[in-house]
Formats: structure tokens, C-alpha cells, sequence
């Protein structure tokens, strides 16, 4: 018992700390003097349009991923059990992107994304349709990335919610079918509450990655030449984690990335509390 | 059996340790000084051979070579100063210098060693930006200009004469015009590679705006001068039109610009003497040229960006390290050296006796660049990465917003005197 909190204490606890004492100092990696600056790091993030910019574009890919992730996750698997055949093959379909290396995920998405030559808009111009910049537009980059991250988490969805579908004991669905209900009846009425666990574990993880969305975004949007220029046009596609790396590895200031890990880690906190809260319920039958 | 034979040979070296005269001597005085750079293929290799020649005429020194991934050097260095590890003497970009100036990471180079009137007489003029405080901070053994691409194949597909690349900007905008390919508003293949994140960065900095008659920066480094001339907004406005008026050229095409280049689907780029070794390697199936940079009018003013990668003295070169590191620095600079660099890495030589050798001067890939050297400029960056990334907004509210260009330069201005007020304050 004493040796897996030492670990936890150790490798996760105290380094966290540490990172709230480095948010209160002026913490440049290259110089030796690292001031105590009180809360200056967070006064100076306040007057930071870019962080704003990062902490709209987070909430908007919060915003945008979970409600699809679960409404497409529950319908995909509502459809996947609701067949005979070949349920296994439909499960392995919708899983392998879930298992697919998010570098590799994210570069294919972005030549399939190019303006110039790329599928997609190869696609619409066989249809007559007029190209479309994606990653390249400031008004459809965070979406092109919102997307591709919703195609990628589906799998993990609809496997969660498979799970919480068998769990439901089909003796409430036939009663309810007895008493008259339609189907629509029995999706609101037993289907939603009966999942109510799983959609609220859905949810919360699906919130937490969101708030910490990179990978797609440094590998969709990032400059061709490595340095810089992070979070695509205009800061477009910029997310707080992406903000905190370039901040953090690029500008070497490790006191203001660390101010904005904290607010972070307070946002996420908060946002998990209430998120139990409210969407928590226990219903019995 | 075995065992016994060990211990006699080891006894046996450890006598002849003691009783040898001298030898404990010459490995007491032996001194290892660590040298880092980036990995490229011939730079680390070349570097090897360099060192085994430096290691023979000094056999009291041992230098200790590596490399890491571009992508991951100048992280490596910043980590390596705060814990008091890392090289005696390092490769920066220029641009970083003053950032690490400022960390007290580098010590001057010491004056009776490298005196700045010789180096102000024997390297090129762009050194001097490195010469900070009054003081040298690093020299290089190479350095770097820019210089104008072609596709002879595409030049002659559309009707040009495939051996004259365009001397003045007007003329390159027509050409590229010409070859630019379209259809249903996909680029197929652009007249220019147009581009703000790459070279095209530095172009419009020290190439433009001192060809529209305008001095980029103040002497003392401390003010963005870009808009105080109509010139600056006249010179902004032309290269932002090559984008958004013309189309030539998206800086998203293919990926990038070189690589667009390399691909026979642009006809023009502007590189640095850096992508010879890529564009030799990789471009063999397109039929390219090289010149100088245009023009603004025939007769107009020349100019170049320079850059370069200087060997510094770190902190951690103190005593016998620091003489060995000094003598290291010595040899990195030296003639011989900066010849053996060119032929086998293929950058140009840092001092100006090499930069003017006939023969080199007439070589077709290297003398555009050797040309181009006597009248470029080095930026002086404070804080390189942020100082880039405005000009890329600041071109990105033009194409994809339709901003005024005016205003966008009004702007973009503001953005890097405040990175310049930042470090100066």
C-alpha cells in the first residue's frame, strides 16, 4: 500500500506542486535568475489576447466534441445492436481509428484537407461544389480539427455504449413494449436514464481530452518549417496545451506556461465537479 | 587458467603506467572539450574529419562531438544552461544569440585572441551581428545568402527563354503570372512560391523594403522603421499582391515552398544557399537554375539577407578547457577549414578573402550566392521566433481576412516593436 501512494506522490503529485511554485516566478529556462513575481504571470495571461484566443478555441472544441461524439457514438451503437449479422466487423470498423497513432491519424486528415489537390476537395469539385480552404481558413480550421477529432473517438464511444446497452436488462424494454410504448417511448423513457452512468463517464473523459486537445493540432496545422506558427492561421486552431508547449519549448518561458497549466488544471477541475453533479443521477427501477 | 593471465596483464599495464617515464604525464595534461551542433548528414560528418586533423596538431586536446535533431537543438542547449552541463563551445544561429548573451550563457570571445579589428578585416560585415555589448560573442565557420531559383523546364513550356531568370521584381511578377496554371480555383502549379513562413520572411525585410528605399531597423537595432517610409507600405503592398492579387503563389501549396519547388510545381523560389545540398539530392528530376535576387529597376539597389551558425565559448570553458576550447575556436575559423566546409558541405566560407576567389565567384551554383554575400544583411532578431511568426499574421490577415495591407503593416509593426521594446527595456 505505502509503495503505490509513495509512487503516485512522487511522480504525479509533487510535480504538479511544483508547477504551481513555478507559475509564481519569472522562469525563463535560459537564465539562472528566476524571480519571485507573485501573481504576475496571471495578471499578465489576463492582457494576453492569444490566450483568450486559446481558451475560446479550447471551449469551442469542448463545445463542438462532446455533444456529437455522443449523440453519433449512441446512435452508431444503438444501430450496431440493433443488427444480427456481422456486429463484430461493424465493432472493429468504428474501433480502428480509436487504436490508430493520432500522428499518423492527423497527417493523413491534413493531405485529405490540403487546398490544393486535397480529396476532399476533389470530391466537391466532381459534385460542383466550389473548393473549401479548410485547415488553411481561419473560419473552418478549428472545425476541420473538431471533426477529425470526433471520426477518431467515435470507436471508443460506441464501444462504451455498446457495453451500457447490454447492461440494460431486456425484460424493462419487452414489459414497456407490453404496456403499449413505442420505440421512441422506450429510447426516452428506458434507454437514457439506464445509461445515465455511461453517458456521464462518456462525458467527463471526453471534456477532460478535449480540454487537453495537441496531437491533432500540432500535426494538422503547424508550420512546414517546425518553429513556430503552432496553432494555425491567425491562431485559428491555437489550444490552451498547444499555447502552454510553444510558450513552454519554443519561447523557453516556463513561469507564464506554467501560470496557464494552472488555470488549466483549475478549468478542468471545476468543469469535472460539475459535470458530476448535474449529469449524475441515480435512477432505479 | 584465464583468470591468471588477466591479472598478469593488468598488473603488467599498470607497471608499465608507473614506470614509463612520461606517460602518466600525458594523461594528466590530456584536457576534453565538448563540441555541439544539430545533426546534418555532412556537417557531423565533416565535423568528425575536422576534429581527427585538430586532435593530431593538438594531441594534449580531445574534443568530444554532438549532435541532435534540428528540431530539438536549441531546446537542448537552453535546458543544458541552467544545469551546468553541456558543450564548451557551441553552434547557434545568429538569431539566438542575443537570448543567450543575455542568459550569461556565452563568454566573449577574449580579445587578444580574436582581435574585432581583424575579424572587422578579415570576416565578412554580417558578423558584426553577433557583436553585442561592444563585444564578439562567436564567429562562424560558414555562412549563408539567398538567392532566386528556376525551373528551366516550366520556363520554357511557357514560351520563356529557359536561360534568362528575371533580374528585376517586375519582371518575376510577369514570369510568374505566365506560368502560374489554375483551374476551378485549385492552384496546379504556381509562377512563385510565394511564402512568409520561409525565406521570403527575410526577403521582404532586407530585400524589399531596402530596395523601396527603406532602412528596416534603427543603427542601434531598437525600432522597426518598416513603415516610416511610404516605401515600406508601397513594398508590402507589392509582395502581399503576388498572393492575393496575382495568385502565383499560396505559401500552403504542396506543403511548403521548396517542396513545391523540388516537385516541378513551382517555377520560382527564393532559398538559401542552406537547400543546395536537399535540391541537389532530390530536385534530379527537374532542370533548375540559380541567379541573384532581382531588382527593384536595373541599376537598383542590391541586396541579400545573410545569415549564419557561429561558434560560441560557453561559460563552462573555464582554465585549461577554455585554452583548449579557444584553440578549437581558432581552428573552426581558419582558412583551411572554411575550404574544407564548402567542398564538402557546401556552405560558403565566412571570410572575405575566400567570399572573393575568382574562381569560386564564377562557379554557376555557388557564385550567385558568393555574390549576393557583399551586400547582405543579417537581421539582428531579439527574440527570432516571435519576430517571424508576426510577419506571418500580419501576411495572413492580408490573404485570408482581406485586410488592408496598410493597416496589416501598421500592425505587424506595433507587434515587433514591442518584441523589440521587450528585450531592450
Amino acid at each position: 500500500m505505502a509503495l503505490p501512494l509513495l509512487f503516485f506522490l512522487g511522480v504525479r503529485i509533487y510535480p504538479a506542486l511544483l508547477a504551481f511554485n513555478v507559475s509564481l516566478h519569472e522562469w525563463d529556462i535560459m537564465s539562472r535568475a528566476r524571480p519571485f513575481v507573485g501573481l504576475d504571470n496571471f495578471r499578465q495571461l489576463a492582457a494576453d489576447p492569444v490566450f483568450w484566443k486559446a481558451a475560446t478555441n479550447t471551449f469551442w472544441y469542448v463545445a463542438i466534441t462532446v455533444p456529437a461524439e455522443l449523440a453519433l457514438g449512441l446512435a452508431v451503437a444503438s444501430l450496431i445492436q440493433s443488427v444480427n449479422k456481422f456486429q463484430g466487423f461493424y465493432r472493429t470498423v468504428y474501433f480502428i481509428p480509436y487504436i490508430t497513432s493520432t500522428v499518423a491519424v492527423s497527417w493523413v486528415w491534413r493531405w485529405l484537407y490540403f487546398k490544393n489537390g486535397g480529396i476532399l476537395n476533389q470530391l466537391l469539385l466532381a459534385v460542383g461544389l466550389p473548393a473549401q480552404p479548410f485547415l488553411s481558413g481561419p473560419a473552418q480550421a478549428l472545425y476541420s480539427i473538431a471533426a477529425v477529432v470526433v471520426w477518431q473517438a467515435l470507436g471508443y464511444q460506441v464501444i462504451i455504449f455498446l457495453a451500457g446497452l447490454e447492461m440494460i436488462p431486456p425484460t424493462f424494454k419487452e414489459a414497456a413494449k407490453i404496456d403499449g410504448a413505442n420505440a421512441w417511448q422506450i429510447f426516452r423513457r428506458i434507454t437514457l436514464p439506464l445509461l445515465n452512468p455511461t453517458i456521464v463517464f462518456l462525458a467527463v473523459l471526453g471534456t477532460i481530452s478535449s480540454l487537453q486537445i495537441f496531437a491533432q493540432i500540432m500535426n494538422m496545422t503547424s508550420g512546414g518549417s517546425g518553429q513556430g506558427d503552432l496553432g494555425g492561421p491567425l491562431n485559428s486552431t491555437l489550444s490552451l496545451v498547444v499555447y502552454i508547449y510553444s510558450l513552454a519549448f519554443y519561447k523557453f518561458k516556463m513561469g507564464y506556461a506554467s501560470a496557464i497549466t494552472v488555470v488549466l488544471f483549475a478549468v478542468i477541475l471545476v468543469v469535472t465537479l460539475v459535470q458530476m453533479k448535474v449529469l449524475n443521477r441515480r435512477i432505479e427501477y | 587458467m584465464r583468470k591468471r593471465w588477466q591479472v598478469v596483464t593488468v598488473l603488467a599495464l599498470a607497471a608499465t603506467l608507473f614506470l614509463v617515464p612520461g606517460a602518466s604525464g600525458v594523461f594528466a595534461k590530456q584536457v576534453t572539450i565538448e563540441y555541439w551542433q544539430y545533426y546534418y548528414e555532412s556537417k557531423a560528418k565533416t565535423m568528425d574529419e575536422l576534429i581527427k586533423i585538430f586532435e593530431k596538431q593538438n594531441p594534449e586536446i580531445v574534443v568530444e562531438h554532438k549532435t541532435f535533431p534540428y528540431e530539438q537543438f536549441n531546446q537542448k542547449v537552453a535546458i543544458s544552461v541552467p544545469a551546468g552541463k553541456g558543450p564548451d563551445v557551441v553552434n547557434l544561429y545568429y538569431g539566438w544569440a542575443p537570448k543567450y548573451v543575455e542568459a550569461g550563457y556565452l563568454q566573449p570571445l577574449p580579445v587578444d585572441e580574436f582581435s574585432p579589428r581583424m575579424i572587422e578585416n578579415e570576416f565578412l560585415p554580417m558578423v558584426d551581428a553577433v557583436k553585442l555589448n561592444g563585444k564578439y560573442w562567436g564567429l562562424p565557420t560558414a555562412v549563408r545568402a539567398l538567392a532566386l531559383f528556376w525551373n528551366k523546364d516550366l520556363f520554357k513550356e511557357a514560351g520563356l527563354d529557359p536561360n534568362k531568370p528575371p533580374r528585376t521584381w517586375e519582371q518575376l511578377q510577369d514570369y510568374a503570372v505566365k506560368m502560374t496554371k489554375q483551374d476551378k480555383g485549385q492552384l496546379l502549379q504556381e509562377g512563385y512560391a510565394w511564402n512568409a513562413g520561409g525565406q521570403d520572411n527575410h526577403v521582404f525585410v532586407q530585400v524589399l523594403l531596402r530596395q523601396w528605399g527603406v532602412n528596416p531597423f534603427s543603427p542601434d537595432n531598437k525600432k522597426v522603421l518598416w513603415n516610416s517610409k511610404p516605401g515600406g507600405y508601397e513594398a508590402f503592398e507589392w509582395w502581399t499582391n503576388l498572393a492575393t492579387r496575382y495568385k502565383v503563389g499560396e505559401p500552403e501549396f504542396m506543403g511548403d515552398y521548396r517542396t513545391a519547388f523540388i516537385s516541378g510545381k513551382a517555377a520560382m523560389m527564393i532559398d538559401g544557399s542552406f537547400a543546395l545540398g536537399t535540391l541537389k539530392s532530390k530536385a534530379k528530376d527537374i532542370n533548375w537554375g540559380v541567379t541573384t535576387l532581382p531588382v527593384r529597376e536595373a541599376n537598383g539597389v542590391k541586396s541579400n539577407f545573410g545569415s549564419f551558425w557561429l561558434n560560441g565559448l560557453t561559460v563552462n570553458a573555464r582554465g585549461e578547457k577554455r585554452e583548449a576550447a579557444i584553440k578549437f575556436l581558432k581552428f573552426l575559423t581558419s582558412p583551411e577549414v572554411m575550404k574544407r566546409w564548402l567542398t564538402d558541405v557546401g556552405e560558403l566560407p565566412a571570410r572575405q578573402a575566400l567570399a572573393e576567389d575568382a574562381d569560386l565567384q564564377k562557379d554557376p551554383i555557388y557564385g550567385p550566392f558568393l555574390a549576393g554575400l557583399k551586400y547582405a544583411h543579417a537581421t539582428f532578431f531579439v527574440d527570432e521566433t516571435s519576430e517571424r511568426q508576426a510577419l506571418i499574421d500580419a501576411t495572413n490577415e492580408v490573404l485570408l481576412k482581406g485586410t488592408n495591407p496598410r493597416t496589416a503593416l501598421d500592425q505587424l509593426v506595433q507587434a515587433e516593436q514591442k518584441v523589440r521594446d521587450g528585450y531592450f527595456k
